[in-house]
């Protein structure tokens, strides 16, 4: 089986973010990037799919401009085989909608056993490209995975729900996106980087895949979220008690 | 211009966050309808057709839609899509399951956890967990929205008349099949419509330790949340997470007791009218969002403080 694992590159989870002073978006100039702790856990996944012998090759890709090969370059050191680079333009303007149009033809081609992605990424926090593939490609999905098994009819899934955890069984091919407790990416070492280099990355594009996708809804303005008044420190649990029935919440 | 809500109900009871839902429906112009999918739902039917500012329940009560799948589910929204400028669902684990595959199904954009309608067309949004706010406009012909729960009041659960429309369409979710479920039971009030919750993290240190959390909040009638930090360490279970990635409480008191106050936490927390930390670092980032901050042991405090109370 191929899994197909599309990663994203975004602002490492670590950094505060700011928003431009015009409001026009958050500042990401000169911000440290990363692939999104999500896609991390999605590749890692794959991988160790592989390397039970459930899958024979884990094949990531990614969409945007050309800085996106960072990321790709670390899904190939944490094992994935090969990659593909989907390019867009520095300034396209996709959501989860156009990426998921894209996605959708690149697996039309690959035909892959297998998507495995991260339920959402940190920047956007939309949680959509999932299951906007799983719909356009009329797959079985599963979301905010927290384990997964490969069976005889296609792959069981724990999933992390409101009430607690659900368990699907899908048949394949699939789309799955992962949540945080899924596993714990392995740590790269500089043997890895460097094995990675000598793995190859396609690159694609909305033309070559026949694809013109969609814009996302227009972003018109950023502002910071409203900032919570200065607290105080209280020195006792009787203070405490006191100031929370002045507040009258208690 | 019209909104269809799809409403969350689970074994015939009507989700407290669909109220939430409608308390955003009203916000946009035209008349509201509302989708309820189960089988053997007539109890949340009933709860349905008195909800004000109802107009229709379209009803799809069938076998097929017991365990509330996204793939059919989907189906059956893209299918009585057509007529609705508006489909709106809450930002739970089913809609944020059910919207996306639904929007992309009818060739729209979705916009998720909206938290203010400025307009039929414009929306705000939290984005990078909740430290930037986003306004979006969409020109699609519908619009697919989630919305987050806490930011919106919920409408009465009573006074309307609405006519109940029963739906045609069985539509099987042929590929995936409900193996089981796991889920919590608990007489405590439900975490994200609680007045008051007390949340516990890693420096409750065990299981045993987050007792602590179970006590104080008994006293105060209180749901219980956690940190990442004590799910992934194994003192509670994954539903009472909150933060980015977990569940998006408001509540009017919340306190978090050796809570570190990562952002991935703040951001499920920090609308909290009222907020108390305990901690015994001083240091700790949740001081920086607590109206009362108390710095102490939580072994010795939380029982003093459950003793006064």
């Amino acid at each position: 089986m191929k899994i197909l694992v599309p990663i994203k590159r975004v602002i490492d989870y670590n950094v505060r973010v700011r928003v431009k002073s015009d409001h026009s978006d958050v500042d990401l100039a000169n911000v440290k990037m990363a692939i999104n702790p999500f896609c991390e856990i999605a590749v890692e996944a794959a991988v160790r799919l592989r390397e039970d012998g459930k899958a024979d090759e884990v094949v990531a890709v990614s969409v945007g401009p050309k800085a996106v090969q960072e990321q790709l370059r670390t899904a190939l050191a944490m094992g994935a085989d090969r990659a593909i680079w989907v390019e867009t333009a520095e300034d396209a303007d996709l959501g989860p909608l156009g990426i998921a149009q894209l996605l959708a033809a690149l697996v039309r081609e690959e035909q892959p056993g297998l998507v495995l992605l991260g339920k959402q990424s940190i920047d956007g926090d939309n949680n959509q490209v999932g299951q906007m593939l799983a719909g356009l490609l009329g797959y079985p999905q599963g979301t905010f995975v927290s384990g997964l098994e490969v069976v005889d009819e296609g792959i069981e899934v724990v999933r992390e729900v409101d009430g607690g955890l659900q368990t699907l069984a899908l048949r394949l091919p699939a789309v799955i996106t992962t949540d945080l407790r899924l596993n714990t990416p392995r740590f790269i070492r500089a043997p890895d980087i460097m094995k990675s280099r000598r793995k190859p990355i396609a690159h694609t594009g909305a033309e070559q895949l026949g694809v013109s996708p969609a814009a996302g809804p227009r972003l018109l303005a950023v502002h910071p979220p409203e900032p919570r008044a200065g607290g105080i420190r209280v020195e006792s649990v009787g203070e405490l008690l006191e100031r929370l029935r002045q507040a009258q919440v208690i | 211009m019209r909104t269809l809500v799809i409403a969350e109900q689970d074994r015939g009871r009507l989700a407290p966050a669909t109220l939430n839902v409608l308390g955003a429906a009203g916000e946009l112009d035209g008349p509201c309808d509302l989708l309820v999918v189960g089988h053997d739902c007539a109890a949340a039917i009933e709860s349905a057709r008195v909800l004000p500012g109802v107009e229709r329940v379209l009803v799809a009560d069938a076998p097929v839609y017991a365990d509330r799948l996204a793939e059919n589910l989907a189906e059956l929204v893209v299918a009585v899509a057509p007529g609705y400028s508006h489909l709106l669902a809450a930002a739970s684990t089913s809609g944020k399951d059910l919207m996306p595959r639904a929007a992309a199904l009818l060739g729209v954009n979705q916009v998720s956890e909206v938290i203010a309608v400025e307009s039929p067309a414009r929306f705000r949004r939290p984005i990078y967990a909740g430290n930037a706010i986003a306004t979006v406009e969409s020109d699609d012909p519908v619009k697919v929205l989630t919305v987050r729960q806490t930011a919106f009041a919920a409408v009465e659960p009573a006074g309307g008349t609405a006519e109940v429309v029963e739906l045609e369409q069985v539509i099987e979710a042929v590929a995936t099949r409900l193996v089981g479920e796991q889920l919590a039971e608990s007489e405590r009030p439900e975490l994200t419509s609680a007045r008051v919750v007390v949340s516990g993290g890693r420096g409750l240190g065990s299981r045993e330790g987050f007792e602590l959390v179970y006590r104080l909040a008994d006293r105060l009638d209180a749901a219980v949340g956690a940190s990442r930090a004590a799910v992934d360490a194994g003192f509670v279970a994954n539903d009472l997470q909150v933060g980015q990635t977990g569940k998006v409480v408001a509540p009017e008191l919340y306190i978090a007791l050796g809570v570190s106050g990562a952002i991935q936490h703040l951001a499920g927390m920090k609308d909290s009218k009222v907020v108390v930390a305990i901690n015994k670092d001083p240091d700790a980032p949740i001081f920086e969002v607590a109206d009362y901050g108390l710095v102490a042991d939580l072994f010795e405090a939380v029982p003093e403080l459950i003793e006064a109370l």
